[in-house]
């Protein structure tokens, strides 16, 4: 099994070549370095004055204006909550449903994708029993099982997790097992020489030196988690903000459909940030050695 | 100094072949054939030949990286049954962990050795010092140039007291003058202890300068040629015209086995 891994660029892309450089200035070149980030906001601030003269102009039900979209969502998160409509004051608990689904589904499935990937990877025997069954599933996409989980599980929390694991795995696993086929013998013949049991190697060498593939393959499948309570919650479980873009679209509530969006957007790029954060923490060692 | 000093710690090499296929013609390649040598407990020994000479096959052996196609090697009449502590490993490639700091390398065998945290630092911390890294305990590998690398990298092996040091080409990769400082601390820690070396090279001036016997291996497959003990007194003098003699040996021995290979 080849795996395509996306090394090199371990942490997030959108990090300027200045924001490195400026680092651990004070003063100027920090104040320079903020407006430079600042850059970043020309296109969508762009992007939303064209959207505001389109829909005005337009004045067309299927694209609200900004300012619509707004006060909708303002009214979805702080509205008084009502029995006869979701469109008010749930969107915090909303977010948290799908937040919650993701957190677990990729809790289980990253923690389940490295340990199998370090094995798969570092031992030839269990490559030889479980990567082809795992190559063999691995094409099959999460949502595929949806119906599977569902009827099995039923409509409700655990089939939508069930389908996040199972989606968070194979990226995990992948890249881990990459990562851990990769690490250098040079390093293994160190350590043993060393004095490091062979049983020890795994957490002394072979982790340590798959660490940047397992990053990658955990931000690979934290996008994915997104990607999947989303088609859950649209198609299985009730609450979340898949379920509200779907009722929002049964509404033709094009205004809540974009509130949603954005709002997922967001919390995509949340989880991201967070785990590069502790990817830093954990690969400080990396500092100045790869492009960050 | 050594807690083994009333073993026989000597190295036997009997009849050592070794041979494997080439991964891209699966043609048999003998690195080495039929290599017997004895090293004495506390020697220091240079290993000298032509490039592709099994020099560094005959290192992984004696390492317990490679198992010898036939042939034995048997430390204090006792066979090799893998790499260990007992003997240190010196890369070319310096081989530190790049996760760990420069104090974590050093310290790395005496944690894995179970070694009380307190007494791996001052440890550490002793041999940062004599190698000038005193105040790099806490870079990463990456951060160092390849001098103190490799500087890190023999206070590694000896930090874990390791009685053997085998020392594959480790300053090939260095610039002159960095190579020249290297030699000489090498030679004053290894006078300070009584620890064997085996160092592999392909200079001529370093197998004279630092050991006490000098081995030439002939060409591809390698055995051995000529076993010459060296007579000066320490520190050398790669001027003087005693070293001149000895490099004319070398010479002569090396020059025939590369007329060999051309041929």
């Amino acid at each position: 099994m080849k795996a395509a891994v996306a090394r090199g660029s371990q942490y997030s892309t959108d990090v300027s070549p200045e924001s490195r450089k400026f680092g651990g200035m004070p003063g100027l070149a920090r104040h320079a370095h903020r407006l430079s980030s600042l850059r970043g906001l020309v296109l969508p601030l762009l992007i939303l004055l064209v959207w505001q003269l389109v829909s005005t102009h337009l004045d067309s039900t299927f694209l609200p204006t900004p300012g619509l979209v707004w006060t909708s969502w303002v009214t979805w998160a702080f509205g008084k909550p009502s029995s006869m409509t979701w469109t008010s004051g749930t969107f915090f608990e909303y977010s948290w449903d799908s937040a919650s689904r993701v957190f677990l589904g990729f809790a289980i499935g990253a923690s389940l994708g490295v340990a199998i990937g370090i094995i798969v990877g570092w031992y030839r025997i269990a490559a030889v029993y479980l990567d082809p069954m795992l190559q063999a599933i691995r094409p099959v996409p999460a949502a595929a099982w949806l119906p599977f989980a569902t009827l099995l599980l039923g409509i409700g929390d655990p089939a939508a997790v069930f389908v996040i694991a199972l989606a968070t795995f194979f990226p995990v696993f992948v890249n881990t097992a990459a990562g851990a086929r990769q690490t250098p013998q040079l390093l293994v013949r160190a350590a043993l020489m060393l004095g490091t049991r062979p049983h020890r190697l795994l957490y002394r060498v072979v982790i340590p030196s798959a660490m940047p593939s397992i990053v990658s393959g955990l931000r690979l499948g934290m996008g994915i988690a997104w990607v999947m309570v989303i088609v859950a919650e649209m198609l299985a479980v009730r609450g979340g903000l898949g379920y509200a873009i779907w009722g929002a679209y049964n509404f033709l509530r094009m205004d809540l459909i974009i509130a949603a969006i954005i709002a997922i957007g967001f919390y995509g790029w949340l989880s991201d940030h967070i785990l590069v954060m502790v990817a830093r923490r954990l690969m400080r060692w990396q500092r100045g050695l790869v492009k960050q | 100094m050594s807690l083994h000093g009333q073993v026989d710690r000597a190295i036997r090499c009997i009849g050592l072949t070794k041979a494997f296929s080439d991964i891209s013609t699966g043609a048999e390649i003998v690195a080495l054939r039929d290599l017997t040598l004895d090293i004495e407990a506390g020697a220091f020994v240079t290993i000298l030949g032509p490039s592709g000479c099994g020099k560094t096959t005959l290192l992984n052996i004696i390492a317990g990286f490679e198992k010898p196609t036939d042939g034995d090697v048997t430390i204090g009449r006792q066979p090799i049954a893998g790499p260990g502590p007992d003997r240190g490993v010196v890369f070319q490639e310096y081989a530190l962990f790049p996760w760990l700091t420069v104090a974590q390398n050093v310290g790395y065998g005496l944690v894995e050795r179970g070694v009380r945290k307190q007494e791996v630092k001052d440890a550490v911390h002793g041999w940062l010092e004599q190698v000038g890294l005193e105040d790099f305990d806490t870079r990463y590998p990456h951060e160092l140039s390849g001098g103190m690398r490799q500087r890190a990298a023999l206070v590694r092996v000896l930090a874990n007291e390791s009685e053997i040091l085998l020392m594959d080409e480790p300053f090939a990769a260095l610039d002159a003058l960095t190579r020249t400082a290297l030699q000489r601390e090498l030679a004053l820690l290894w006078g300070r202890t009584d620890k064997t070396v085996i160092f592999v090279t392909h200079n001529v001036d370093e197998a004279i300068l630092l050991g006490d016997r000098m081995i030439v291996m002939t060409g591809r497959p390698g055995s051995l040629k000529v076993d010459v003990g060296i007579d000066l007194p320490r520190p050398r003098d790669p001027t003087s015209e005693s070293f001149n003699q000895y490099r004319r040996i070398a010479a002569v021995q090396l020059e025939t086995e590369i007329a060999v290979q051309v041929h």
